[in-house]
């Protein structure tokens, strides 16, 4: 049975009905018009869906919408500045740290967890917080020098 | 993929918890392990008991000369607590390469445990440090030793009316190093062979010596065979222990590794483990 | 003004990309959307005895559920479009769901259309299907012989295809040969694995009879024409958009099903109708790529000059002949086994073969991975065999570069080419001198040191027409670009091929920008959408920049020519007298009186004054048709270390030296050499498709299939030659493929290398460390 959630989400309060086997990734994307996140896989391997609760990297695909209900989500969507771009972002761009682009809005939402918390990550340390999410196209050497950008921006 | 239809109670308490467990419901923490299955719809459960945000089953916290770590404490958060890796710097060795940065935030200790996969990497690690967990119900609680808990694959000590809210962990020995090696599935992380070790030494010699497998058989388990080095420098002796303790294992075999070779891993990983923890205990 | 051609500026796609909000297939939402979810066949071979969907019919929200019977005379069947001639192609029908039989695990068997995802979800499940199972045959050798289980009435011995192509004489040179060196050499089935899976989303218009087909595409005419054939309804009533799209790899080149299901539901519902793919759906309903068995020899003189290559191959082909998958083993693999050596002596047969299996075709290097694979390989078994130096065997056979256009064996003519420099500069990088040195060193402290080194050509940029129509491709290869001036002197190109990561919007405007000396900013490029593009043949064969990149530069000529036209009457001077500086024409030796591009833009738009018998508007459309492929061309170098006891591989180093002529965006090509790169290394080392005996994959999901992850991969060193190719105007080479194409035998070499003190001359790939250390062992065991 659908329910009506209250989902915080990049900082406004979002009320739509859910079922409970409704998966945060699909609400955010059908339900809430924020298609920046992407689904990739089905087992939590490729992080497209890589999203923010509560300031943490999590697998949206992974966590049902009701088990969001009153936590902070943050999607690449609120992750941008108005008008700018976040650090992180400007560093793909510069660093051509995406082709098609499919995997870079979980991609920058892992990075941003990982520089919150490791403001100066060595490469091995990039690689290894990089594991949970995958990219087909760029062979991730432009990812980790954009990452590397952007934290030596900081 | 999406899951059958379930109901949904995010538990105010852990009576509140207990009240819903049985046969027709599923428990969920961080979800890391449950998801897939429900999404895959191996799971159907009727109904899905969220006790991920329980206050009483977080948080870490010395006891005696050992600690205690609430059920639902992240993989994230064991990483935080500098105390916690103070006095086992093996958790927080191998919880570094649990799933992944994402899966570490969500994923939660007891989730991972209660799962029981059989290439789960805390698992052996339970066994060497002979952690127990504290297994409670609406009839009251109890404390089952982790090498009494992993009886299979996906297959634990829990009754359906039980729910895993504590581990407990063991002063560690004086004068103690710990260990672990693994050979990772390129494609799901998980190990196809690891080893945990854990060892003591006094006046040069060895006063415990403690090897758990997980990935090699059908479930996690500690193997006798370290005893042999107890009484001794270790050294020369902890190739034959190696080779001894995964001699006979029925060992697992799929397209990843057959068996031979995840044999020959594992007996490589628990020399490895044993050198290690040996070096480390000196 | 400097040029833009040769700067490395930033992509223009990307702000949409980094910020969210580009709209890839999945994310159309259209009013009274339905959903559609597809129920699989859970057999690799059966008889279907009943379907029964009444229960799904009558579960909530659930709108209509088609199965194969209610289809058979509304759809047309799937099409295979690269009918390769002289072969006796067999292509038996391919229906859109499958009506008496399946024939893989995960061929179609009914359709369920409902209001939510999960209510499509669900009814699958309601659906009661009786299968008669058959035996099951996933090796394509195996498929071939007695007694095999066969999957189509008129396909004896399931043999689609028995093609040929011989150059000289090989019987007469192995005959002959001093040495001869033979091995069995298995191209693993891959899974592409874009990060997007494939989506459809139609939506029918019963007033207008317009259907509107949003799809994950990477050749949208292509698409529009399949959808035609499939749905029946005339080609200009069918709009293919194919928006943002995440990677395709070749997965998202042929015609599905599923897009046409769709089309169909929308048809007959009067509602828009969107489907999307799981991962595992995907890894069991978009082809997979490779799957070769091929027995292959090649013969030369104890002095390292090679005389004669034969190859026996199996490719196998799925369930169906999916859109492009004859070619794939035949054109653009034993075409190319000359590689960018002078080898007189070719003889290779193919045998196409039906098996049990998700449909094969092309994937990232479509046939020439196969090709240099095999070839690379056997030049390090001769050069092991000989004993002279894998590289020294290479600079022996290589094309000289003094002797382009140079025709192979097999009849493919080369357009340009410079091996030995790519050679040379590959060697340096590496230090090839000083790691045989260490290597021969560490093998004295047991330590096991490899290196593979790779001379590569490859054929892409497909390419002439003429070509495509003589070796049976059911279509074009041409590209187009409609290049549009604004009154305000902005520009957009429309472009016929569909770019899907590979940054072409941004190296084509970079082409016009250059062209009409306008800031890059001015020029947006338009793809993917068949009613305002014009028809091109869309993005695969890394052909879109030496074609349709042409294309636009041609279109961008016609405009500037006009614009000169109206400059010259404006300026009342002769053309003749006109000369293009600094984004201006203006008359010679007075250059203070010019025309700027936007003031001539305007002046065409405006029409106020124009020339006699010139037309208003400014805009000019060209097709252009390439008069060869393309032949992009370089050298490989990879060092490694093995741990014999665990049979892991460690890259130390990674080479690559790629001409592809010259680089329009250094930094996007950079981008394709390393993602081709790493793809190429996942091939080499943990890719592979693995089916059980009963044809169930058991790579299903990204839990059993090892997608190169960021902590297991190297960074890769790149450098470059320039050698022009004469068969464009831009003189450009594809690169979009290389990187695939030759890493995969620099690694395999690599490692085999290290290995040789103990023995092993060969791994099948992929050189998982369980293969390696089986190899070892193995090795061990024979030396005993």
């Amino acid at each position: 049975m659908k329910r009506p959630i209250t989902l915080n989400v990049n900082g406004v309060a979002r009320t739509t009905e859910v079922e409970p086997r409704a998966l945060l990734a699909h609400v955010l994307r059908d339900q809430l018009d924020l298609t920046g996140t992407h689904i990739g896989c089905d087992t939590s391997q490729c992080g497209a869906c890589t999203v923010h609760l509560d300031g943490r990297a999590v697998k949206s695909c992974t966590v049902l919408a009701v088990q969001a209900e009153g936590r902070a989500i943050t999607t690449i969507e609120g992750l941008t500045p108005k008008g700018g771009l976040h650090p992180l972002q400007r560093a793909f761009w510069e660093k051509h740290g995406l082709q098609c682009g499919f995997c870079t809005p979980g991609m920058i939402m892992t990075a941003a967890d990982l520089l919150a918390h490791n403001p100066k990550p060595s490469e091995a340390e990039i690689r290894h917080a990089l594991e949970g999410n995958l990219c087909r196209c760029t062979g991730y050497q432009n990812i980790v020098a954009a990452i590397q950008t952007a934290a030596a921006g900081r | 993929m999406i899951p059958t239809s379930f109901e949904y109670v995010r538990a105010k308490n852990l009576s509140d918890a207990f009240k819903l467990l049985g046969k027709h419901a599923k428990v969920i923490a961080g979800g890391h392990s449950l998801l897939p299955l429900l999404r895959f719809r191996l799971a159907q459960p009727d109904t899905l008991i969220d006790i991920g945000q329980l206050p009483q089953l977080k948080g870490i916290k010395k006891a005696g000369g050992g600690m205690k770590i609430g059920a639902a404490t992240t993989y994230r958060e064991l990483l935080e607590s500098k105390e916690l890796k103070a006095l086992y710097p093996l958790i927080a060795e191998v919880t570094e390469h649990i799933g992944d940065l994402q899966v570490r935030n969500a994923g939660t200790i007891g989730g991972g445990l209660a799962h029981a996969d059989p290439a789960a990497d805390m698992p052996p690690v339970m066994l060497v440090l002979d952690a127990a967990f504290l297994l409670q119900s609406k009839a009251g609680k109890r404390t089952v030793s982790a090498r009494k808990f992993f009886k299979g694959p996906f297959t634990t000590a829990l009754k359906p009316n039980e729910l895993l809210t504590e581990i407990q962990l063991p002063a560690p020995p004086k004068r103690t190093g710990m260990a672990y090696a693994s050979f990772e599935q390129a494609a799901s992380g998980y190990a196809l062979a690891g080893a945990a070790a854990l060892i003591a030494v006094a006046n040069g010699m060895i006063t415990r010596a403690e090897l758990a497998f997980t990935g090699l058989a059908d479930t996690p388990f500690l193997a006798p065979a370290a005893a042999k080095l107890v009484g001794t420098a270790g050294d020369e002796l902890i190739s034959q222990v190696a080779a001894a303790a995964v001699a006979g294992v029925e060992a697992n075999d799929d397209i990843h590794a057959n068996p031979v070779y995840r044999a020959h891993l594992a007996t490589v990983a628990a020399r490895r483990a044993l050198t290690t923890a040996l070096g480390r205990a000196r | 003004m400097a040029t833009l051609f040769g700067s490395g500026i930033k992509r223009r796609e990307d702000p949409r990309l980094i910020t969210g909000t580009a709209t890839y297939t999945d994310d159309v939402k259209l009013p009274g959307l339905l959903y559609a979810a597809v129920l699989r066949s859970s057999y690799a071979h059966a008889k279907l005895t009943s379907v029964d969907v009444a229960r799904a019919k009558r579960a909530p929200g659930v709108v209509a559920v088609y199965t194969g019977a209610d289809l058979k005379d509304k759809l047309n069947t799937v099409p295979c479009a690269w009918n390769v001639p002289n072969c006796d192609l067999k292509v038996p029908p391919h229906p859109v769901l499958a009506t008496d039989k399946v024939r893989y695990a995960g061929d179609g068997i009914a359709m369920v259309v409902a209001e939510s995802r999960a209510a499509a979800r669900d009814a699958l499940d309601l659906i009661d299907v009786d299968y008669a199972a058959l035996d099951a045959v996933v090796d394509p050798e195996k498929a071939t012989q007695k007694g095999a289980p066969q999957l189509h009435a008129d396909v004896p011995g399931n043999v689609a295809f028995t093609w040929k192509v011989a150059g000289g004489d090989a019987a007469k040179a192995f005959a002959e040969a001093a040495v001869t060196v033979e091995q069995r050499i298995l191209h693993n089935r891959l899974l592409p694995t874009a990060m997007e899976a494939r989506a459809a989303c139609a939506s029918y218009n019963p007033g207008t009879g317009q259907l509107t087909c949003w799809v994950t595409s990477q050749n949208p005419h292509i698409h529009r024409f399949l959808l035609s054939v499939m749905t029946k309804l005339p080609e200009h009533r069918i709009r293919v958009i194919a928006p943002e799209v995440g990677g395709g790899f070749g997965s998202k080149i042929p015609g599905y099903p599923d897009e046409a299901l769709v089309c169909f539901a929308s048809m007959d519902l009067g509602r828009p109708v969107k489907w999307t793919e799981d991962r595992s759906e995907n890894y069991k309903v978009t082809i997979h790529g490779r799957d070769h068995v091929e027995y292959v020899s090649l013969c030369g003189t104890k002095d390292g000059k090679i005389t004669g290559l034969r190859t026996r191959v199996y490719a196998g082909l799925g369930g169906y002949a999916s859109t492009a998958a004859p070619g794939i083993p035949t054109i653009l693999h034993g075409l190319i086994l000359s590689g960018p050596y002078t080898i007189p002596n070719i003889d290779v047969t193919v045998y196409g073969v039906y098996t049990t299996t998700t449909p094969v075709d092309a994937y990232r290097g479509a046939g020439r991975p196969e090709a240099t694979f095999l070839l690379e390989r056997m030049i390090d078994l001769y050069a092991r065999k000989i004993g002279i130096d894998p590289v020294e065997v290479r600079r022996k056979n290589l094309i000289p570069k003094d002797k382009f256009p140079y025709t192979v064996a097999t009849g493919l003519t080369y357009d340009s080419g410079n091996y030995q420099g790519a050679l040379d500069k590959a060697l340096s990088l590496v230090d090839y001198k000083k790691f045989r040195a260490e290597q021969a060193k560490a093998r004295k402290e047991g330590r096991y040191l490899g290196i593979g080194v790779t001379t590569y050509c490859e054929v892409c940029g497909l390419g002439p027409s003429q070509v495509a129509g003589a070796v049976g491709f059911g279509g074009g290869l041409y590209d187009s670009a409609l290049v549009r001036v604004y009154p305000t002197g902005v520009v957009r190109a429309y472009i016929g091929a569909k770019p899907h990561g590979q940054g072409e919007e941004t190296t084509f405007a970079q082409i016009v920008a250059d062209e009409f000396g306008v800031p890059v900013e001015n020029v947006e490029v338009v793809a993917g959408d068949t009613e305002t593009t014009p028809q091109g043949w869309g993005t695969y064969g890394s052909r879109t920049t030496a074609v349709c990149g042409s294309a636009v530069k041609v279109a961008a000529q016609r405009v500037k020519e006009k614009a000169k036209k109206i400059a010259a009457h404006l300026l009342e001077a002769s053309e003749a007298d006109l000369e293009w500086k600094d984004g201006k024409f203006s008359v010679k030796g007075s250059p203070d009186k010019g025309k700027s591009f936007a003031e001539l833009a305007l002046m065409a738009n405006v029409a106020w004054n124009m020339p006699t018998g010139v037309e208003p508007g400014l805009e000019a459309t060209a097709f252009f048709d390439p008069s060869n492929f393309v032949y992009p061309f370089g050298t490989h170098a990879c060092t490694v270390e093995v741990d014999p006891e665990t049979g892991e591989t460690k890259i130390l180093r990674y080479v690559a030296v790629d001409d592809c002529g010259p680089q329009i965006n250094p930094m996007i090509v950079q981008g394709q050499v390393h993602g081709g790169v790493i793809q190429g290394i996942g091939e080499a080392l943990q890719e592979m498709a693995v089916y059980d005996e009963d044809g169930q994959l058991l790579t299903g999901t990204m839990m059993d299939y090892a997608i190169p992850r960021a902590s297991q991969m190297p960074n890769v060193e790149t450098a470059h030659t320039v050698t022009p190719s004469p068969v464009n105007p831009l003189g450009v080479k594809g690169v979009g493929e290389t990187g695939t194409i030759a890493s995969v035998p620099t690694l395999v070499n690599a490692v085999c290398d290290a290995l040789a003190p103990l023995g092993v001359t060969h791994i099948d790939k992929p050189l998982t460390p369980a293969r390696v250390w089986a190899a070892i062992q193995q090795a061990k065991g024979g030396k005993r």
